[in-house]
């Protein structure tokens, strides 16, 4: 199908999610608005309008009534879905790189930047899931990253652990409750920014992106790195699909270095691996600068992605794509389906 | 055991730097200092004289001397005897040092008379290694190496799939590898910095050749092995004879070699000089030679042109017999091998040549048995005269056909591989000098009394021009005049020629087949088995497409065309494909699979190469960054006759059913191989998410196990909401009564 071309924002986009029944996509930039979207159709619901500086992140709670973002103005703001109410502010030292709810939606979760004399911290509030109730301001863990700085982060299967990419490359698992840090290892090349951190559903593991132009699938609880996924250009984002066994990796040449080169040699093309045989499936083109982000709908229809050109670019899963199997799959499957 | 910061010896603290003998370092690395001996000669050999005679006798041996330089008054100290006669040697004090250097390099050797020959050599030399006991008093038996079995050169070539290698430089590694077709190449040997900054193969693919700051080196043999060195520092191209017993190499920097810049294997005679042309067998330098100026012309505005290098410069005979290098303008010098001698001592002078080709092969001529080689030259419109194409002999020095042209602005030499032909590429101005048209003077050399053939039918310029390999059909690129200062390079057309079908298997006029106009393309690669061609567009920032061509299509008869005369070609486009940044192309040595490559040589986009088999169908491709070279490994000529060549292709088919075969063979096992890999992938992870899922269960995680989805409370208590929709269709309202 035909991918819906959403040109709401006049910057480059930062991340892009979906809500979790799929029919909502929200979207930052770097134009400091927050627009929400029909996914099925593109057409636009709403802005959420406040932020002072570009925005870096963004995450809707489960229920679809909270939506957390945060920016270069540092501050983390909680807004009312439905409404576009600003419930909370929460002002910091630095900007904020990461919002994230975990899978309950009761914790809150951000990521400072680390800048002028502040260590990069991740920070975690209790959220009181009615859009009515007062937030708090209390912090119910605080956890300083003094070892190098980390730039995304997320809560585990049961909100058991947070685990944290950093910018050496490395992946470190804390104490969700005590903040107390359990393991870490280097995960990806020695210097080379974890760049994205994505669950799958069940948040048993999740996949990481690098500058290192890897990407790889990582187990929650061992952070045994379980597959790896080459590429040929550093990559800002990488998801997992539900549904298929596939993993949706993008990026592109680093924005500075886009001006001296052609469109095609930037390599700016949604690629899709078999995230079981690591193997090449396909690509997708369209945007004319680094993908930035792609976000799966949590159904596995579709994905988006969110590109530097300032475009997000929204796909729904043609039929061909369900019906694509390895042969190995179709025994597997054939199997399954005799018992 | 090597020494290790541990097991250093303790007393180093007292230990006496006056014990060691430095006497061997000492005359190692000894400095000349400078005695202000420098000036002075020995001469040896010459006649022993009576007292009375000795002016005289000095008299006719200064003559000699200030021939090179200027020998000092009262320079020549001649000793005598205890007979009174004078002892057969001399002491020569010059001017300056450089006249003595001369004097040593020019008359040592030189005959006085019949018996006499005068030996000179500078006293420091005498001194350094004629002092007593660097001469052995006794004669010592040279020893012998015994022999050593060494590698195989050409065992690659037993492989028994019959495959061929390259050689692949990137980044910093060269490597080996067998090709195997979509299969990732099979590294033979892959060596960090193997080279400087390229190599290159030897033309039958015996050797690698390596290139570094102090020479060259070959390689080879299974083990990969240095097979030889040749010492030239600052080394830039090199250059092998067509049987690989010579090699030629040259530096844009004269060397410099002396007493203080000693070279291995080169001596004061290469001082100075550019190339060197060494026997390969030896590793010894045969002779060498220093660059000429080209004599710079200048473009219609005064500007001094600056004109390109020719290389090779030295260029080979077919069978090695002979080098020759051209002096522009002038005459072209011929050196027989392997002595390197000019041949009859004296170039052969022609008068404004502009550029010269041996025969790629040894000619046979009809009605000619004597043993010869061919070379083809031509020269310019000079004064009154004509330009000039012409066919000379070696070593006879022969002219054996000329032909007169006119109105000429430059030509082309082109042989085809058997030496059946060479085609001049003339290109001719209008007598305005305004436009430019190509002509082609065929000459075909195994024809009696060489005829030649003039196709002058195209009206356009021809930018390239390629004989098919062992054939007679060709392949043009024509452009239309060039528009000065536009960034759009012209269109071009690509034209086919092939001869007429005569009766009796001759070979007929050259008759044009096809033009394919509104190209891009610009270069053109014949495969080395002939039939196939690939038309291809190098250097340019916008297409990239590469046409394979078949010659000999085997057309259904009905299709095939009546009326017109049959020509020796049946025309068919196979494919065409696109290989963005593409800049070398490279047919593999049995015609069989086509590298392109996108070099880090000329750009950094997308480096890499990719693998076409004949027909132009993409087996592989990989992008590697700063990929710089990919080579075939050339193959030397087939040892079968001719009966034997033809007995295999007469049984293609039966030999090409077991190929297929074999191919099945290989792919069924891969396959499987890739598939059992990935069963075994897939019922790991299921496996290890079965193990995951339990985990979570235990732990009670709902969520998760719902992927993420919170369960909503009032699942249980169902809610059902009877909507009732009424539509009103139509309404009409009517009054009754």
């Amino acid at each position: 199908m035909r991918p819906i071309l959403l040109s709401g924002h006049e910057r480059a986009l930062t991340q892009v999610k979906y809500n979790p029944d799929g029919d909502i996509i929200f979207s930052v930039s770097k134009d400091h608005v927050v627009c929400a979207w029909f996914s099925h159709n593109g057409e636009r619901l709403g802005t959420y309008h406040g932020h002072q500086g570009a925005l870096w992140t963004v995450d809707v709670d489960p229920t679809s009534s909270l939506l957390a973002t945060g920016g270069a103005d540092n501050t983390m703001r909680l807004w009312e879905v439905k409404t576009g109410k600003l419930l909370k502010t929460w002002e910091f030292a630095t900007s904020i790189k990461r919002v994230e709810f975990s899978s309950d939606g009761k914790l809150l979760l951000g990521v400072t930047e680390k800048r002028s004399g502040h260590l990069s911290t991740i920070v975690v509030y209790e959220i009181n899931p009615d859009p009515a109730a007062e937030q708090t301001d209390e912090q119910a863990l605080r956890i300083v990253c003094d070892e190098s700085k980390a730039t995304v982060a997320g809560f585990s299967y049961l909100s058991h652990y947070i685990i944290s990419g950093h910018e050496d490359g490395s992946v470190s698992q804390w104490d969700a409750k005590t903040g107390e840090l359990l393991f870490s290892t280097q995960v990806h090349e020695d210097d080379m920014q974890i760049t994205d951190l994505q669950w799958a559903p069940d948040r048993t593991y999740f996949i990481t992106a690098s500058k290192d132009k890897t990407a790889k699938l990582v187990a929650a609880d061992s952070l045994d790195v379980l597959k790896s996924y080459p590429t040929d250009t550093p990559l800002n984002s990488a998801a997992i699909t539900p549904v298929k066994d596939y993993v949706i990796l993008g990026g592109g040449q680093a924005a500075m270095d886009v001006t001296t080169t052609s469109a095609r040699q930037g390599k700016f093309e949604a690629r899709f691996y078999h995230k079981i045989f690591m193997e090449e499936i396909g690509r997708v083109r369209g945007h004319f600068g680094p993908l930035n982000y792609v976000a799966v709908h949590p159904q596995g229809l579709g994905y988006c992605s969110g590109g530097e050109d300032g475009y997000v670019r929204v796909h729904h899963f043609d039929k061909p794509y369900f019906d694509f199997m390895y042969e190995v799959e179709r025994e597997q499957a054939q199997a399954q389906a005799n018992l | 055991m090597a020494p290790s910061y541990e097991n250093l010896p303790m007393e180093d603290d007292e230990f006496d730097e006056s014990q060691i003998d430095f006497t061997d370092l000492e005359e190692q690395y000894q400095v000349r200092l400078d005695e202000g001996l420098d000036a002075f000669v020995v001469i040896d050999g010459l006649p022993v004289v009576p007292e009375d005679s000795k002016a005289k006798l000095i008299k006719f041996v200064l003559r000699k001397l200030n021939s090179v330089g200027k020998v000092k008054d009262d320079g020549v100290f001649m000793p005598l005897g205890d007979d009174g006669k004078t002892e057969g040697y001399a002491f020569v004090e010059y001017n300056a040092p450089s006249e003595a250097i001369a004097a040593v390099k020019q008359l040592h050797g030189t005959p006085l008379d019949k018996r006499h020959t005068m030996a000179v050599n500078k006293l420091t030399d005498i001194d350094r290694y004629g002092r007593e006991g660097r001469i052995d008093e006794e004669y010592h038996e040279p020893h012998i190496e015994s022999f050593q079995q060494t590698d195989h050169l050409r065992s690659w070539l037993g492989d028994p799939e019959g495959r061929d290698q390259m050689v692949m430089f990137r980044g910093e590694k060269v490597g080996v590898f067998w090709n195997n077709k979509e299969e990732a190449p099979e590294a033979v040997v892959d060596r960090e910095n193997w080279t400087e900054s390229f190599v290159q193969w030897s033309p039958q693919g015996t050797f690698l050749t390596s290139m570094h700051a102090q020479g060259v080196q070959l390689w080879g043999g299974k083990a990969w092995s240095r097979q030889k060195r040749f010492a030239h520092p600052g080394v830039n191209l090199v250059d092998f004879s067509p049987t690989e017993k010579y090699i030629t190499t040259w530096s844009h920097r004269p060397l410099q070699v002396d007493e203080n810049h000693p070279v291995p294997s080169l001596s004061l005679e290469e001082d100075g000089k550019n190339y060197i042309i060494w026997d390969i067998a030896t590793g010894k330098p045969l002779r060498s030679f220093t660059t000429l100026d080209v004599p710079s012309t200048t473009d219609a505005e005064g500007n001094p042109v600056k004109k390109k290098m020719q290389w090779p410069t030295f260029k080979w005979s077919s069978d090695d017999k002979f080098v020759a290098r051209m002096i522009q303008g002038q005459s072209i010098s011929i050196y027989e091998l392997p002595r390197m001698n000019l041949l009859d001592k004296q170039a052969i002078k022609i008068e404004g040549v502009m550029d010269f080709e041996w025969a790629p092969a040894t000619p046979k001529r009809e009605g000619i048995k004597t043993y010869e080689q061919l070379f083809c030259y031509w020269t310019p419109e000079l004064g009154s005269n004509p330009a000039k194409v012409g066919l000379m002999t070696v070593p006879t020095k022969e002219i054996v056909r000329t032909r007169n042209l006119f109105n000429v602005s430059d030509a082309k030499l082109h042989w085809q591989s058997d030496a059946a032909y060479v085609c001049v590429k003339v290109d001719r101005h209008s007598k305005s000098k305004k436009s430019l048209a190509t002509n082609l003077e065929i000459f075909r050399i195994k024809e009696k009394g060489v005829p030649i053939e003039v196709v002058d039918s195209l009206k356009d310029t021809v930018i390239n021009f390629a004989w098919e390999p062992h054939g007679n059909r060709f392949v043009l690129i024509t452009t239309g005049e060039i528009p000065a200062q536009s960034a759009v390079p012209p269109k071009t057309s690509v034209s086919f020629f092939a001869p007429e079908k005569i009766k009796g298997g001759a070979v007929g006029n050259f008759r044009h087949v096809r033009t394919i106009e509104k190209k891009n393309s610009n270069a053109i690669y014949w495969s080395p088995k002939g039939r196939f061609v690939v038309v291809a567009t190098l250097q340019s920032q916008q297409s990239f497409d590469l046409d394979f061509w078949d010659l000999s299509f085997d057309k259904p008869k009905e299709e095939s065309e009546k009326g017109e005369k049959e020509l020796n070609a049946n025309l068919q486009l196979m494919d065409t494909v696109e290989h963005y940044g593409v800049t070398d192309i490279e047919w593999d040595p049995s015609g069989r699979y086509v590298a392109t490559v996108a070099s880090a040589f000329r750009h950094r986009m997308e480096n890499g190469y990719h693998m076409y088999d004949f027909r132009g169908s993409l087996l592989r491709e990989e992008h590697i960054d700063h990929f710089k070279q990919l080579i075939w490994r050339p193959r030397p000529p087939t040892l079968l006759t001719k009966e034997e060549q033809a007995e295999i292709r007469k049984n293609l088919r039966n030999y090409s059913k077991i190929f297929e075969e074999q191919d099945l063979a290989k792919k069924n096992t891969a396959n499987k191989a890739v598939v059992d890999a990935r069963r075994r992938m897939l019922q790991e992870w299921l496996a290890w998410r079965e193990s995951m899922r339990q985990m979570l269960e235990e732990e009670g995680a709902e969520i998760e196990l719902n992927a993420g989805r919170v369960k909503q409370d009032t699942d249980d208590e169902v809610e059902e909401v009877e909507e009732i929709v009424e539509e009103i269709i139509e309404e009409t309202e009517e009054v009754i009564g």
